[in-house]
């Protein structure tokens, strides 16, 4: 397989990592509770997206192995995301312009 | 001709080799694992779009109705959302050890990380069932008796607590789907299916645990977080 040069050889990351990334994801999800109460006006629901994109990446990245992934692999996870980036965002450019004009019956 | 015939009759010998060796379509231990993963990450992205349908009416409807998903969005626990995420997290760590032990073929520590991802895993659903006790108890289901004390716009409430549940069940369902193939793996484990140089379901189940980790990641603030405090809605 391209870009996998070693043979039989599997990558063992080593155990301070996952413990580093798990205190930060603890860390992240009670400083998220927290800010939530704090009233930041519209920004309250990007920085509580931006935590939540940051710890999934996390997980992805180093739970899920993919930070080691073949090239292949990291393709996949990025067309999938890809995918799921272009539903979210051309819906919602849909959503969110549809007042912008006065037209009836829009 | 002879030669080859007598190739094919050797590799026909071998062409249905045990549980957990190398199967003759693959050349190394490394490149089964290869596509095995392949396979599994194109499953999740099955799942990243079943999911993603729901986050998508998430947006919708909280860009159409944003004071009743602002003040719906108050009855959830904040402390418990919390507290739960962090059991979540617990179990990721323990699921990420159970793959880590595996691939130092360390069998006890292996059974003994996912007995603990059960464990935790059980935890997280018990304190949901709690919330959802809660909201049976509060009329807070969609439905003909349902109310939503002291909410704006509380005609369009319903919705939020239709994707409050759609959302946490198929979420939850997930986890009991996950709860039978922990047992399973358990006891392959204990009874020595697997070895330091073979323990693919282990990382694939671990994928998979991981992913509805990651899943969770995202329903905690869309559900319990960003209306909390202020009016809400996308500017």
């Amino acid at each position: 397989m391209a870009g996998n040069s070693k043979h039989d050889e599997h990558h063992i990351v080593p155990v301070s990592v996952y413990l580093a990334v798990f205190f930060t994801l603890i860390a992240l999800t009670w400083v998220t509770a927290w800010i939530s109460t704090v009233d930041l006006g519209p920004l309250n629901i990007y920085v509580a997206l931006s935590i939540a994109i940051f710890k999934a990446s996390l997980v992805v990245l180093f739970f899920m192995h993919i930070k080691y992934g073949t090239r292949l692999t990291k393709m996949i996870v990025g067309a999938g995301l890809f995918w799921l980036a272009l539903l979210l965002f051309i819906v919602m450019i849909d959503i969110g312009t549809r007042n912008w004009i006065g037209v009836p019956g829009r | 001709m002879a030669s080859e015939s007598a190739a094919v009759a050797s590799h026909n010998a071998h062409a249905h080799p045990g549980y957990g060796e190398v199967r003759h379509h693959f050349e190394s231990y490394e490149q089964q694992k290869d596509a095995s993963t392949i396979g599994m990450w194109v499953f999740l992205l099955t799942e990243i779009m079943f999911f993603g349908g729901m986050f998508m009416a998430y947006f919708v409807y909280r860009q159409w109705y944003p004071t009743a998903f602002a003040s719906a969005s108050l009855k959830t626990n904040l402390w418990l959302g919390a507290f739960n995420t962090t059991v979540l997290i617990c179990s990721s760590l323990t699921m990420a050890m159970a793959v880590h032990s595996a691939s130092l073929g360390k069998r006890l520590l292996l059974v003994g990380f996912l007995i603990a991802t059960l464990v935790l895993g059980g935890a997280f659903l018990g304190v949901k069932a709690y919330e959802y006790h809660d909201k049976w108890e509060h009329h807070e289901i969609p439905g003909e008796h349902f109310e939503c004390e002291g909410c704006a716009d509380a005609g369009h409430t319903p919705l939020f607590f239709a994707l409050y549940f759609g959302m946490t069940g198929l979420h939850a369902s997930h986890m009991i789907i996950g709860f039978g193939i922990l047992v399973v793996l358990i006891w392959q484990a204990y009874k020595g299916k697997f070895s330091a140089k073979w323990y693919t379901p282990i990382e694939l189940f671990g994928l998979y645990w991981h992913f509805v980790d990651v899943v969770w990641i995202f329903l905690f603030p869309l559900l319990y977080l960003i209306d909390r405090s202020g009016q809400g809605g996308l500017h």
